[in-house]
């Protein structure tokens, strides 16, 4: 048994209270052991990225209990990519708050940032259901820190809403799990993938309840339509650099979708088939329809963002709802580009807010390097828009060529085709109006006693998060070859159910 | 015994989801935390109902026991509604403190002002 698969558990884990605990008075302290502890977190990830690549899939046993009477975690190509996701994720967002001081406005940023981090990578790790619970309420938890940190009237009001609703979407959890448990008597995702498969489809009724139930919680965290509601108001007032973190949660729903619904309610299961599978195709258009048009009608920055990562949402989950390995290929790749898309905007949005003092999108007297943050934006909208060069053109292509089902590829194509249409024409006018009419609008005169704050150009340290993010996509887009065949394989992976659960219960999938 | 379980499950739930929808904080706050005994009770059942058997397997017994893998998800399930109640209480007063006003509501995301200016101060 090899214990590096548990380290990206374990290791924010110890961090976060030491941080906590220890550290909390001397903010520089903190940072350099959070810093340190993300990095050894992304060489991790990339030592667990290697392992995975020989297509084996790795067990974990907690406390050496056999599978299904113990919890399992389970590293196969899928969990070891979203950990590595997520922990360069993790790094860009670490630095930008540190760089831009975002860490120092409120306390125990560290400290929550490493939880979120634990909680994310146990989230993607896990072979259990009931431990994905436990997993989604530490990162919840840690979030509702991260997103009230530092404070504000909106701020708090709109994490109390995330909060209320993320509660309410718990509850739901549990009573699904409660349903599975009654109805399967167990928990354990290959377990249930065998359990499933025995159970007659007279007999179904309750399974599929807990099955739209469970659908339902993960489509709250991925934001599909009609449980989208809660995401604007969330990462529009967040701090940013949390909203760029968070650009990763929305992926952790689009995730556990995945892989629940391909292992255990998938297509060659009698029980639950369709159960959950037919609505997802339409909740994914109408939500990129929901994005498309947030993104034209908002008249703020940060949700004009937010709406863009709707928008995205919606095309990812389009892909997923095919569940074929040519699809789950295009959404991997789409999902990789859109986590990097929309903290690059993020990051980019909070240096260019900042400087303006506003993030109302009105033409306001222009900023210090005006060509060189309207190059970073206009970069970052291709890609979050999906035009050449950048891999968002690529990835929607993908998802595109992929959709096959005759009845789905008209609606899928017009959705995504007009959604891109709104979405660039929406970054087209915040762009022109941020940029180019604030060079046509005089500078006020300076109030006389009053000093005139200006902003200090941004620090190449400050960029450097977002700028690297942006590398990111130019590089998914250079290496597309490569990746497409890595992924390509991860997805046949997963859709190899037997393999998985030869490999967490030994035994065969009839068996 | 089936009937008392079920028909508790069914008003903590509906008392819940009522007290949710007032969309006042401490309203909502009291029916999460109804909906939370709802759901304890309800995965406590997912067990199946046994009086009065121990939660492990007798060796000389008839293979008669109580489930006790829902016992443990219950405990885990208590822990963290608990823990996740106190946060947003906190979260809620905090937010009270603020704007002087326990709705549930914003204005709406594209109303008022950007507060990242307060934050540049």
């Amino acid at each position: 048994m090899n214990h590096w698969i548990i380290a990206p558990v374990v290791l924010p884990a110890m961090l976060a209270p030491i941080i906590g605990f220890v550290m909390r008075h001397d903010i520089s302290l903190a940072r350099a052991a959070s810093v340190t502890g993300t990095l050894f977190l992304a060489a991790i990830s990339v030592g667990l990225l290697i392992m995975a690549t020989s297509g084996e899939t790795y067990v974990y046993k907690l406390g050496d209990w056999e599978a299904p009477y113990g919890i399992v975690l389970v590293l196969d190509r899928l969990s070891a990519l979203m950990v590595f996701l997520t922990a360069i994720l993790a790094l860009i967002v670490l630095i930008h708050a540190i760089a831009t001081g975002w860490d120092n406005r409120g306390r125990h940023f560290h400290a929550l940032f490493q939880f979120q981090l634990m909680g994310i990578c146990g989230a993607f790790l896990t072979g259990d259901v009931f431990n994905l619970f436990v997993f989604f309420e530490v990162l919840l938890i840690a979030s509702y820190g991260l997103m009230i940190h530092s404070g504000g009237r909106e701020r708090l009001q709109a994490g109390l809403q995330y909060v209320v609703i993320n509660l309410a979407g718990s509850t739901l959890f549990l009573f699904a799990l409660g349903t599975l448990y009654a109805t399967t008597g167990t928990l354990n995702i290959a377990h249930l993938a065998v359990r499933l498969g025995e159970i007659p489809v007279e007999d179904a009724a309750l399974v599929r309840v807990a099955t739209m139930l469970l659908m339902i919680v993960f489509a709250v965290k991925a934001a599909l339509f009609p449980v989208q509601f809660w995401l604007p108001g969330t990462y529009a007032n967040a701090p940013a650099p949390v909203a760029a973190l968070f650009a990763i949660m929305t992926k952790v729903g689009a995730y556990a979708i995945l892989r629940v619904h391909t292992l255990a309610f998938g297509p060659e299961i009698a029980a639950t088939d369709g159960v959950a599978g037919d609505w997802l195709f339409p909740a994914a258009i109408v939500t990129v329809a929901i994005g498309a048009l947030g993104v034209l009608g908002s008249r703020r920055l940060m949700p004009l963002i937010a709406f863009s990562v709707v928008g995205s949402m919606g095309t990812l989950m389009i892909a997923i709802s095919a569940f074929t390995p040519e699809a789950t290929t295009a959404a991997l790749y789409y999902l990789v580009h859109s986590t990097f898309a929309a903290a690059a905007l993020f990051l980019i949005g909070d240096l260019l807010v900042s400087r303006r003092n506003a993030d109302l999108l009105g033409a306001m007297p222009v900023t210090v390097q005006n060509g060189l943050f309207a190059s970073l934006f206009f970069a970052a909208a291709i890609g979050m828009a999906g035009m050449p060069p950048l891999s968002g053109f690529l990835g929607k292509l993908f998802v595109l060529d992929t959709i096959r089902d005759p009845g789905e590829i008209t609606w899928a194509w017009t959705a995504i085709l007009a959604g891109s249409l709104f979405t660039i024409v929406g970054f087209a006018r915040a762009g022109s109006v941020l940029f180019w009419k604030s060079t046509a609008t005089p500078a006020p005169a300076p109030v006389e006693g009053e000093a005139l704050a200006v902003m200090p150009a941004a620090r190449p340290m400050e960029l450097a998060p977002a700028m690297s993010a942006l590398t990111l996509l130019v590089l998914l887009a250079f290496l597309a070859g490569p990746v497409t065949v890595y992924l390509g394989r991860t997805a046949d992976q997963l859709h190899d159910r037997a393999g998985y659960v030869g490999a967490v219960l030994g035994t065969d999938l009839e068996g | 015994m089936e009937l008392v379980i079920a028909t508790s499950v069914a008003a903590l739930t509906a008392g819940g989801v009522y007290l949710i929808l007032r969309m006042r904080a401490f309203a909502v706050i009291v029916g999460l935390a109804l909906l939370s005994y709802a759901v304890n009770v309800f995965i406590f059942a997912s067990g199946r109902l046994m009086v009065n058997e121990p939660p492990i397997l007798d060796k000389y017994g008839d293979g008669i026991y109580t489930d006790p893998l829902p016992q443990a998800l219950v405990l885990t399930a208590i822990v963290i509604s608990f823990g996740m109640t106190a946060v947003l209480v906190m979260i809620a007063l905090g937010s009270y403190l603020e704007s002087g006003d326990d709705k549930i509501d914003l204005d709406g995301p594209d109303t008022g002002t950007a507060d990242a200016a307060g934050d540049a101060k």
